[in-house]
């Protein structure tokens, strides 16, 4: 796997002026025109295709490296997400582009109207490092189906992946369309200076403020996916193999996604007192049975990024209240950025682990006198990108739909919703704005422009001055689409 | 907000704060979720401008001199039919999208669910200022949001007059009015709210999306451009005319957003098109336009100002071929049109807001189009033609929020039609429909079973699990069987 020479705080990047010029050539194609065709977009796509199914062996190696990955995790949240996008965009591109037509119903002003998406133009993806190839090619689709030129700037801290989109794209995509431009901060900020017809932003809120505060100055459009603290609420299910495959579910959606550092991951779990021990002994054999029953030496799980945020992590348990919370797990290897699968019982609710996203293997088990509570516990905390609850009690689920705010919420499983094409991805509140899979990022990459033709034909409008009584009365028929009276007016029988 | 007339404490910082958290805690008590609180607020927002149409005019004439039949269509007649469409689609606005799913999440049910963002800052313009506070505040009830509304503050007959008719009509424990200036509506902006919607110049709109930034707050901005008109020589001209002329003069006297700005046309069709256009202009306003009522008076003197210096400027001033006339002490500024003037002068590099039309003049209309789109994409272009071919090329090349072919600003009033910016015109957009989602999160919901768990997502992970979830991912029903046979 070929490596150029990047650190995680490495500078492979550009000076500025090469920046300029490089975004330069790709306004300079937009402007051509050549991105707009649906051939062309197809194309990208179809090369993007080709790229994925020839280095899945790459892409796995480069997970690995960065994030210590098994190929099945990374074909599962990622490799296999990527195709499955592009091949959705390449057969429904066509209908994204078609104009919509739009029912005008100021019959006395008659016209035609529509609705014609077209691209922005040249769009900025700043991607992440927990799922660096999905958080950059799952936007890239949208771009490219919305007939956009692309900069896409991967994160330095997944920097093995960062180095083969930055090599490998080239070899597929439109070099003069599409680039990729590495670095970090330094990079970054370089980037922000210039001007975008759009920014979409995956990553944190403190680095979120920072694009949108850039965005400001071209009064760019910003799409941000941040995270939160995604609840899970654990309802008593009444059959044990609804429990057996609902704890299965909840072990998976925490650990399986990058080891907890996924934005829709389980952040921590919601249990009635009295169920919570029989649900950690549960938690506690399936870990087992994933993970293997040596805790220093598990399979099939990623590592933590980087020493950042081990340290983070680490620091997280340092609390004593919350040391003493732990019920399960605890273990911690510096050297490998290595911390196992963790359970802690009623940590304190004003510690760090409970106000903040945690974005690791740390699972809080938070009790509850009844599990109705969970709604205006979650609802007294900011609004997360995912909610899950899992219960069979129909009412329930109604309430928590209706009382509580979320990016989105699924009902008994985790993180599968990422998958669903036709449902939008985004946050709301503090988990971001914006949204995008499917068509929504052909949309988020679009503007929709609205079309309104008339013809020469029937100038029958009181519209103009110099104003009388007549003119005045028209209008107001016409606008509360009163048509009788406009017909007795224009016959001379209303007053 | 309690308002003693003696002694008017000032809106500050607190006062925004303990405003935000009384409007956090009506909000979280459920109060504007029911279809019926919003009806009943839409409802009386509706007998606001019906029974107090004349109040309402005369605020506005009081604040810009405005002819009564203006307002009455381009602020009154708007407000009435987006409130009698939004309480006739309310119920369907409110209803969850269902959407298909596939083998992929096989079995599942999913749904798209509307939520309102909750606690939200509706930020109105001096030029349309009932409209441009109200009209965004539809779509914000109808949503179930909680609205603070900041009407302009250079309307204060009509910002006062919005004040107490709000506080009269609607539920003000949840809607409310902030009126006040840069000192008000700063204090406003350092508030964390849900959702920003923004009627203005692209300068103030800077400073709202700064302030939206440091909370991570969504914004919509409607700001403005340089709507430019371009007309071709085989049209109906009396028509065109009376729709150029409309759209520009008849709209407050082009302080306007969608007005159109400039003209772009045929050094050959030129002369025949402003000969036609001063016709018009002496039908409508007579001889001497700044006896004529029908013309809206310049907004104050700070504008009157600009607008003067637009025409005073040395590359402008030999360019005037009508009008001309003003009056300062008054602030009433006649029609003028300006021909041919030069690119980089003032008046073609900012956006104009007033009664100056430019006309440029080209060898071919296909050649403006360019021009057109390098000047930053405005709020509306416009084109006058019956030429299919350049009718399709305006389309497909100039980028705006909104085009109208043979006519002009009449999109704004077509409800079906998102009506909003793109680049330096603005982000987001409204009316019918539009407004409501303007304020709403559609959240995603997917309903599963715990039937058909499929073990291939957990580890242990094996080259066998692997091919099942390929064959899972891809979609493939056939895959997924074969993967399944191959599997045991």
């Amino acid at each position: 796997m070929k490596m150029t020479g990047s650190g995680v705080n490495g500078m492979i990047g550009m000076e500025g002026g090469r920046v300029e010029e490089s975004i330069g050539e790709l306004r300079r194609t937009f402007r051509s025109g050549k991105t707009r065709s649906a051939a062309w977009r197809k194309a990208q796509l179809k090369a993007l295709l080709q790229l994925l199914r020839d280095n899945e062996n790459k892409i796995f190696e480069a997970l690995k490296q960065d994030l210590g990955k098994h190929p099945v995790e990374s074909y599962r949240d990622e490799l296999g997400v990527v195709e499955k996008s592009v091949k959705y965009s390449l057969s429904h591109v066509d209908e994204w582009m078609a104009p919509k037509k739009s029912s005008l119903p100021l019959i006395f002003f008659p016209a035609k109207g529509q609705v014609l998406p077209e691209p922005l133009g040249l769009v900025l993806i700043f991607s992440s490092w927990n799922f660096p190839i999905s958080m950059s090619l799952d936007p890239v689709i949208g771009a490219i189906s919305a007939g956009n030129s692309v900069v896409l700037k991967p994160s330095e801290q997944a920097p093995a992946c960062s180095s083969f989109l930055a090599n490998t794209i080239p070899l597929y995509l439109d070099s003069k369309a599409f680039k990729v431009i590495e670095g970090g901060a330094e990079i970054s900020q370089q980037l922000l200076q210039q001007k975008w017809d759009k920014i979409f932003f995956t990553g944190s809120p403190s680095v979120a403020r920072i694009v949108m505060s850039a965005a400001v100055k071209h009064l760019t459009p910003v799409t941000i996916e941040l995270g939160g603290k995604c609840p899970t609420i654990f309802d008593y299910l009444s059959s044990p193999s609804d429990t057996e495959v609902a704890v299965k579910r909840v072990v998976g959606g925490k650990w399986g996604p990058c080891n907890g550092q996924a934005c829709i991951g389980v952040d921590y779990v919601l249990v009635e007192e009295k169920f919570a021990s029989h649900l950690i002994e549960m938690l506690k054999k399936t870990i087992k049975k994933f993970y293997g029953e040596n805790p220093k030496q598990l399979k099939d799980i990623s590592r933590i990024v980087n020493k950042h945020h081990f340290q983070r992590l680490r620091n997280l348990l340092k609390d004593p209240l919350v040391a003493a919370s732990i019920v399960h797990g605890g273990l911690i290897d510096e050297e490998k950025l290595f911390i196992e699968p963790t359970i802690l019982l009623d940590p304190p609710l004003d510690a760090e682990i409970m106000t903040e996203e945690i974005f690791g293997p740390l699972l809080p088990i938070i009790t509850l006198k009844n599990i109705e509570e969970s709604i205006e516990f979650i609802n007294s905390r900011p609004k997360p990108l995912a909610l899950y609850a899992f219960t069979n009690d129909e009412a329930f689920k109604r309430r928590i739909l209706s009382e509580t705010s979320s990016g989105s919420v699924t009902f008994n499983d985790i993180m599968i919703q990422f998958i669903c094409d036709t449902l939008p991805f985004g946050g709301v509140g503090q988990s971001g704005f914006g949204r995008y899979h499917g068509k929504y990022s052909f949309d988020t990459f679009s503007h929709e422009k609205a079309v309104l033709r008339r013809s020469f034909f029937l100038e029958l409008e009181p519209r103009f001055p110099p104003w009388n009584d007549f003119k005045l009365k028209f209008i107001r028929l016409a606008y509360s689409f009163d048509y009788l009276g406009l017909i007795l007016l224009l016959l001379g029988l209303k007053r | 907000m309690a308002e003693d007339s003696e002694t008017k404490k000032v809106f500050d910082a607190e006062a925004a704060a303990s405003l935000m958290k009384e409007l956090r805690g009506t909000y979280a008590s459920g109060k504007t979720r029911s279809y019926e609180w919003r009806v009943a607020q839409l409802k009386n927002l509706m007998k606001i401008v019906d029974d107090h149409e004349k109040d309402i005019l005369d605020a506005i004439r009081a604040d810009l001199s405005k002819p009564e039949q203006e307002s009455y269509i381009a602020e009154i007649s708007i407000i009435k039919s987006s409130c009698t469409r939004a309480l006739g689609e309310l119920n369907r606005w409110m209803k969850p999208e269902k959407v298909k799913t596939s083998i992929t999440t096989f079995p599942s049910s999913a749904e798209i669910v509307s939520e309102p963002l909750g606690v939200v800052l509706i930020i109105g313009a001096w030029n349309f200022p009932l409209l441009l506070a109200l009209d965004p505040a539809i779509g914000a009830i109808a949503a179930g949001n909680a609205v603070v509304l900041k009407p302009s503050e250079l309307c204060p007959a009509t910002s006062s007059l919005i004040a107490k008719l709000v506080g009269k009509y609607l539920d003000s424990s949840c809607i409310k009015v902030v009126e006040g200036a840069v000192a008000e509506t700063s204090a406003l902006l350092e508030q964390k709210w849900d959702k920003i919607f923004f009627t203005g110049s692209g300068r103030v709109g800077r400073i709202v999306m700064a302030a939206a930034a440091k909370h991570l707050t969504p914004v919509a901005l409607e700001l403005g451009g340089k709507c430019p008109v371009v007309v071709d020589s085989d049209i109906n001209l009396p028509v065109a005319i009376r729709r150029i002329a409309g759209g520009k003069w008849a709209s407050n006297n082009g302080q306007a957003c969608i007005a159109p700005d400039y003209i772009i046309t045929t050094k050959d069709f030129a002369p025949k098109l402003i000969d036609a256009l001063k016709h018009e202009l002496e039908a409508w306003y007579g001889k001497d336009p700044l006896e004529s009522k029908d013309l809206a008076h310049i907004v104050n003197s700070n504008h009157f100002a600009r607008l003067a210096k637009l025409l005073d400027d040395d590359k402008v001033s030999g360019k005037i071929i009508h009008g001309g006339q003003r009056d300062k002490a008054n602030l009433k500024f006649a029609p003028t049109i300006l021909l041919d003037v030069p690119e980089d002068s003032l008046v073609m590099n900012e956006e104009i807001f007033g009664p100056l039309l430019p006309i440029l003049t080209v060898d071919k209309l296909e050649d403006s189009f360019d021009m057109i789109t390098s000047r930053g994409k405005p709020l509306a272009a416009y084109l006058f033609t019956n030429n299919k071919k350049l009718k399709e090329k305006f389309v497909k090349t100039v980028s705006a929020g909104g085009l109208v072919i043979n006519d002009t600003v009449l999109h704004f009033a077509e409800k079906t039609l998102p009506f909003g910016g793109v680049g330096e015109s603005g982000m987001g957009s409204y009316h019918g429909k539009f407004s409501y989602e303007a304020f709403s999160h559609r959240k995603s919901v997917l309903y599963r079973g715990f039937a058909g768990d499929a073990s291939a997502r957990y580890p242990p992970y094996s080259d066998r699990k692997l091919k099942l979830l390929k064959a899972l991912l891809s979609g493939s029903v056939v895959g997924v069987i074969l993967a399944l046979i191959g599997w045991s």
